[in-house]
């Protein structure tokens, strides 16, 4: 099932496609395939390929986005994007790709703001008053396409998740070769009208500036940890040419779930677990495999979702092992042990030895030894973010900033968390 | 409710039912029947004849129906023109509509379908749109511009569309402001000189205040526009620079780099010693950074370009190196650049880490991977030279790996490695011979026979090692034949009392028992050499080679340029130039950074595009002309000890084939990554090293060979095929035409005989031509001067160009043509003979020969049979050369004369051929390349025909 979003293109184009790159032997070497002088973009989404084809120089990386962009409203719009819910909505879809992609140049592709006008599933058109049509086109088209004007709720409330996700690749002998915490800055606001609100956290360059400031009051504050912010990037309802003059992020939210914000920060990070592997090969057929991990927060917090797998060669033919905590399986059609517990609390330490049997063979190649990986989940910013405050004014409505419930939690989850042996 | 329901019908009699549905009163069943047509349409089925009845329900309130409709419409006009008209006037309406939904999608619609009839009606209500008070119509009108553009260009600019739409650059919406300058730019493409995008100091400020106010992709646009405009001076370049770094922080990652392409350019204006300037370097680390952080595919595009970033401006990521390690779960393209990226940044500072990395890399799964690892290895080695004991000792750990693959790519670093630092790391020649067996590749085997012929005094046992490999000498491949030749040549020179016999057979191996030409011509070099003045083959063959240096692919300096002006799109991915890839006019304007505003340091990081720059460039490393020079006859004169660096008249010919470079020449910049990348790394080479006069007598003797070709014949009359009837009389109520294409002088004619065969007078002819694939268009009016008599026949000459609108015709070479009279307006088609359109300066120079030939990958071979042409191979080249097909090389193998030939189109598409001709066989088997492969077929015709008369 694939679908193509300029109608310039014939069907020899896909089938082009289809023989050279879906149906292509090997591993995917390039997201972006040249075929007689006409470029292919993919991504896949679990079995869908979304292509875009073009013959021109065009901003690769834009197209790149805006297949994201799509994937993204379609999820909105109709959720998992398979084979059969594209089926099911193919009218939908070419509606929406007819307002959001024009001649190949992308449009407002906000769901927001779409749904007011796709006729698909939603509002129908020729109800509208003619103030309503000419709201939604300046909405549309206007400097805040993302919130749509009118919206009203009895109970004014915002959810804010810091989401971070800690990267770690170690040396087996504990030594960090690199790690950096993405984090994400997820609001669900359910505000009315067209609020203002400003976000402040502990980013270092503003504490360090006010602490210079001089006021006492704030001096004071900043003794708590600030941190050093390597790069961020916003979602387009902030201002970023203030956010370059003055570090604050002031913004009119869209309204429902979105990501205000992206940061990565490499200084000072807090790594939830240490993973100390060590290796033996036994003879040529046994290797003995013994892995500590050690939780490293405060004693009252507790990580969950905890799974270690410790890769295992594939001529593997038996495994015994043996942990102190939680379960630990050999899993064949994944050459891994994978161990897993369910909680743990901080300062923990908790260990696995594991028995590995192999088949001899005359393999010349070696075991490549693929690094331990962990997964974890925790309740609080690996990176040590903190959100100060997030004011919201809505001059034109009686509601202050004092109303407005406000909702923080912090998650800390692995990324890419791993550990060579 | 669910859509798929629709996909399901396949009923018979389901066409019929259809259109039932859609004349039903019922809004409901009608949607639901449009529905159905639509997703037939979707998976391929041709429901064309359902046009009328969709069009019916075209007249409707109903929005979604109406949205419908147009879908279809979209799909369908352009197989049923004459029925698309029946939807003009719904259109003409509804581009007036109350409701500016409506209004906008009418004009959208209409701008999406592709018939020329549609497009005159489109006009008025086009313009009435540009203008119209709501910005989602005017925005939608804006691209419609563009849309109607790329249908009929000359249309546009009649109407004065252009300077409404330059005027929307000012309109007060974000939106409409982005569009119009993504539409214009998009046109201004197309009209390389035109001063379409006419940026100054004005508008540049009108578009840096919408790109703080529009959405993610209309800033996109507008940073793309911006990159293309000049700054007078610093201090604009500075103050357009401060607009443009907040973007950076946008979380679209196509905005950040459209931004980071801004940057690049406008910073080489401004002074080096600014505060500013080191301000702008350490802002642009960061977001490029994070753009690792995005997904996969977007990650790929963020790394080809990093990977222009840093060979520009080091110094911007010199610290980040981390960031670039792989991680297992990376995709192999992510793998193979992040590998690319981390070598260029490699210096004494991060070296150890690098190496432990490349280390580890080099125990992966993927071979390829595995292998670029190794190289990396070695290359880190050439870079820093503090490291280099270091990478041999990792790399001789990798040999006792004994992985085949890893021990074959580490000797063929290894030997790069001796050549950087001579007698330095000889220690290690006895490891690498004992993985002498193990090798099975032709380069590595090369390699290790190099190191062996060069260090031949310091291995005992040498003539044994050279001896094992001669046994099977035929069945080598050319690169290991000539570098066993040389070696053994070099160990006689050294040894010459244990060798004699050894070279002596080595020398009749090469000169007597192998079909080579370039091995043969070297086996008589050496023995004239050797048997004539011994101490000059000494210092021939043994002279002191020129160090090679440090990093072997950086891409050529303008081309460099060229990409940074490039950034974040396909050029930039590819790192070809658009022209490299885009065909027609498009892209073909050459991007170019603009100069640094005079201050005294300049010199440290030097403006490339000048002479100086070019100079600055690195000394080559070997492989440079070697690859360009070798494939196409498939023998390698890559071996380090015979090429020195090219000839300096042939990298003035590349040099000024860059600058001149139209679309068509692009074969030449286009060529693949390595192959581009090297010709740059010739360039920057000293003219005549040493070692050079050594390769001189080879390539020398190539060029011998070449003339004989080049030389062939005299030119004769293009040929011409006889006249046929295109028109008979039956249809043409009296008017017959028959007629021919021809080429004289280079003019294309079309050579008719009109005759009267009806009763009354015919006067008032005119000609046209449909689009067609190659543009052909009459150059001038049909000259008929006198009134054509019944029974009068009456011969006319009508000379044509290329430049009328292109549309892609099947067969390729078909002509629809009208021709109007007193009585009516008669249509034709006929087909001309390709041929005609073959250029008279469609002789390739044959380094470009080469080098295209390899470039063109071989899916676009095409091969055919030429049947009964007795001719010889002489006479073959002299006949084709008359129709503006060349030979420019020619070789005869087994008693087969190999004719190299090439070829141009008018559009400048190049085709190139490879034709076999054995005495005494009538037939002849042609081999054609070209990056179209479409025209190969006619192309083949042409031969033919071209042959048989």
């Amino acid at each position: 099932m694939r679908r193509l979003n300029t109608q310039r293109f014939l069907r020899n184009a896909v089938d082009a496609f289809r023989v050279n790159v879906i149906h292509a032997r090997q591993q995917v070497r390039s997201p972006v395939t040249n075929i007689a002088r006409t470029s292919f973009f993919h991504v896949k989404r679990s079995n869908i390929w979304l292509a875009a084809v073009t013959k021109q120089n065009v901003n690769a990386a834009m197209v790149f986005e805006f297949l994201y962009k799509m994937c993204d409203v379609m999820t909105a719009y109709f959720g998992k994007i398979s084979e059969e819910n594209i089926k099911n909505n193919f009218v939908l879809i070419y509606e929406l790709l007819d307002e959001i992609l024009d001649f190949g140049y992308p449009q407002n592709s906000e769901t927001g703001a779409l749904k007011t006008f796709i006729t698909q599933q939603g509002i129908k058109g020729q109800h509208q008053t003619k103030e309503e049509q000419s709201q939604i086109t300046s909405q549309v088209t206007g400097q805040i396409g993302w919130r749509r004007e009118g919206i009203k709720y009895r109970r004014n409330e915002l959810f804010l998740d810091v989401l971070e996700s800690v990267n770690l690749l170690m040396s087996p002998q504990g030594q960090v070769l690199s790690a950096h915490v993405s984090g994400r800055v997820v609001m669900k606001s359910y505000l009315s009208g067209m609020p203002e609100c400003k976000f402040g956290m502990n980013d270092k360059i503003v504490i360090d500036k006010q602490g210079k400031g001089g006021a006492s009051d704030d001096a004071g504050k900043s003794g708590k940890q600030s941190i050093a912010i390597d790069d961020c990037t916003f979602h387009q309802c902030v201002r970023l040419s203030k956010f370059d003059s003055e570090r604050s992020i002031s913004f009119i939210p869209p309204d429902g779930e979105y990501e205000l914000m992206r940061y990565r920060t490499t200084k000072d990070i807090i790594l939830p677990f240490r993973v100390i592997p060590l290796v033996r090969e036994v003879g040529r057929t046994k290797l003995e495999v013994k892995v500590v991990i050690k939780s490293n927060f405060k004693p009252s917090l507790l990580a969950q979702k905890i799974e270690v797998r410790i890769p295992t060669p594939l001529n593997t033919s038996g495994v015994q092992v043996i942990c102190m905590k939680g379960k630990a399986k050999y899993k064949a059609s994944e050459n891994a042990i994978v161990w897993k517990i369910k909680r743990m609390a901080g300062m923990k330490e908790s260990q696995i030895s594991a028995e590995i049997e192999l088949l001899p063979t005359n393999d010349k190649k070696k075991w490549a030894r693929p690094p331990i990986s962990m997964n974890f989940e925790v309740p609080f910013a690996p990176s040590g973010l903190k959100v100060r405050y997030l004011k919201v004014f809505e001059s034109k409505l009686n509601y202050s900033d004092h109303d407005v419930i406000k909702w923080v939690r912090y998650i800390g989850r692995s990324g890419i968390y791993e550990t060579r042996c | 409710m669910t859509d798929s329901k629709y996909f399901t019908t396949t009923k018979k009699g389901e066409i019929f039912e259809l259109k039932a549905e859609l004349n039903s009163d019922k809004k409901e069943k009608k949607k639901e029947a449009v529905k159905k047509v639509i997703a037939s349409m979707t998976v391929g089925k041709d429901v064309s004849a359902l046009f009328p009845d969709v069009v019916n329900c075209m007249q409707t309130d109903n929005l979604e129906l109406k949205k419908l409709v147009y879908l279809y419409l979209m799909n369908y006009a352009k197989s049923q023109p004459d029925m698309a008209i029946m939807a003009v006037n719904t259109f003409v309406k509804d581009c007036e509509d109350p409701n500016p939904l409506i209004r906008a999608l009418a004009v959208r619609t209409m701008g999406c379908i592709r018939v020329d009839k549609i497009t005159e009606y489109l006009c008025e209500p086009l313009r009435k749109c540009l203008k119209d008070e709501d910005p989602y119509v005017r925005k939608t009108a804006a691209v419609c511009v563009a849309k109607l553009h790329d249908i009929n260009a000359q249309l546009v600019e009649d109407q004065g569309f252009l300077d409404t739409l330059k005027d929307l650059i000012s309109d007060s919406n974000p939106m409409v402001v982005a569009n119009a300058v993504a539409a214009l730019s998009e046109i201004a493409e197309s009209h390389p000189n035109s001063n379409l995008l006419d940026l100054n100091p004005q508008t540049i400020n009108k578009l840096l205040t919408a790109l703080n106010e529009c959405t993610e992709w209309g800033q996109i646009f507008i940073l793309d526009c911006l990159a293309n405009y000049t700054p007078r001076d610093d201090r604009e370049s500075q103050s357009i620079c401060e607009r443009v770094t907040p973007r950076l922080s946008h979380a679209n990652s196509a905005v950040v780099l459209s931004a980071v392409k801004v940057l690049m350019k406008f910073m080489e204006m401004l002074p080096k010693d600014l505060d500013y300037y080191g301000t702008l370097l350490k802002k642009l680390a960061p977001p490029l950074v994070t753009l690792l952080s995005a997904e996969p595919e977007l990650q790929y595009v963020a790394l080809r370009n990093i990977n222009l970033i840093v060979q520009r401006r080091p110094e911007i990521l010199k610290h980040e190196m981390k960031v670039f390690f792989v991680k297992y779960n990376d995709p192999i393209y992510v793998k193979l650049e992040k590998l690319d990226i981390m070598i260029r940044l490699a210096s004494q500072a991060n070296i150890a880490q690098v190496l432990a990395e490349l280390k580890e890399y080099a125990t992966e799964v993927d071979v390829d991977f595995v292998r670029k690892a190794v190289r990396a290895i070695g290359r880190c080695a050439i870079k820093v030279e503090q490291s280099a004991e270091r990478c041999v000792s990792t790399l001789l750990d990798l040999i006792q790996t004994k992985v085949n693959y890893v021990v074959q790519e580490a000797i063929v670093v290894i030997k790069d490695i001796f050549r950087k630092y001579p007698n330095k790391y000889e220690s290690v020649i006895a490891t690498l011979c004992e993985n002498l067996d193990s090798l099975d590749e032709p380069e590595a085997r090369a390699a290790m026979i190099w190191i062996v012929g060069e260090y031949a005094e310091r291995i005992d046992n040498a003539d044994e090692l050279l001896e094992s490999f001669l046994e099977g000498f035929h069945d080598e491949s050319t690169q290991v034949q000539l570098q066993l030749l040389t070696a053994i040549v070099k160990l006689f020179l050294k040894k010459p009392t244990e060798t004699q016999e050894l070279v002596q057979q080595v020398l009749s191996l090469a000169t007597q028992d192998s079909d080579n030409p370039d091995l043969r011509d070297r086996g008589y070099i050496y023995w004239r050499l050797l048997s004539t003045d011994p101490v000059a083959a000494k210092e021939v063959v043994l002279a002191e080679k020129p160090l090679i240096s440090e990093e072997t692919d950086l891409i050529e300096p303008t081309l460099l340029e060229e990409l940074i002006c490039h950034i974040g799109t396909l050029a930039s991915v590819y790192h070809k130039p658009p022209s490299a890839f885009v065909e027609g006019s498009r892209g073909v304007q050459h991007k170019r950074l603009p100069g640094s505003a005079g201050s005294g340091e300049s010199v440290e990081s030097p403006d490339t595009g000048s002479a100086a720059g070019v100079s600055d460039a690195p000394p080559a490393v070997i492989p440079s002309q070697g690859d360009l020079l070798g494939d196409l006859l498939n023998l390698d004169l890559t071996p380090p000890a015979t090429t020195g660096p090219p000839p300096p008249a042939t990298s003035g010919m590349q040099l000024g084939a860059m600058d001149l470079l139209g679309g068509g020449l692009d074969s030449l910049l286009g060529g693949d990554l390595g192959g581009s990348s090297a010709m740059g790394a010739g360039f920057g080479a000293p003219p005549a090293a040493p070692a050079a006069s050594f390769s001189a007598p080879v390539s020398g003797g190539l060029d011998d060979l070449f003339d004989l070709g080049g030389g062939v014949g005299m030119p004769m009359g293009a040929y011409s095929p006889p006249k046929t009837v295109w028109l008979p009389a039956m249809k043409g109520k009296g008017l017959e035409i028959s007629g021919t294409f021809a080429r004289r002088a280079g003019v294309i004619q079309m050579e008719m005989t009109l005759t009267n065969k009806a009763m009354s007078v015919m006067t008032d002819f005119a000609i046209q031509f449909n689009r067609n694939s190659f543009g052909l268009a009459p150059a001038g009016p049909l000259q008929v001067l006198t009134p054509l008599s019944p029974n009068q026949s009456i011969e006319v000459t009508l000379p044509l160009n290329t430049v009328g609108p292109v549309m892609k015709m099947d067969p390729l070479n078909n002509l629809q043509v009208a021709v109007k009279n007193n009585i009516d307006v008669f249509y034709f088609s006929c087909q001309y003979p390709i041929s005609m359109l073959f250029v008279e300066d469609g002789k390739m120079e044959r380094q470009v020969f080469l080098a295209t030939w390899k470039d063109i990958s071989n899916d676009n071979e095409a091969q055919f049979q030429i049947k009964d042409c007795h001719l010889s191979s002489d006479a073959v080249s002299n006949k084709l050369q008359g129709s503006n097909i060349f030979t420019i090389a020619k070789r005869t193998v087994d008693g087969q004369d190999m004719l190299y030939q090439s070829t141009k189109l008018s559009n400048g598409i190049w085709v190139l051929a490879e034709l076999r001709v054995q005495t005494g066989n009538p037939t002849f088997t042609v081999c054609l390349k070209c990056r179209a492969p479409e025209v190969s077929q006619c192309v083949f015709q042409s031969y033919d025909a071209v042959l048989k008369n």
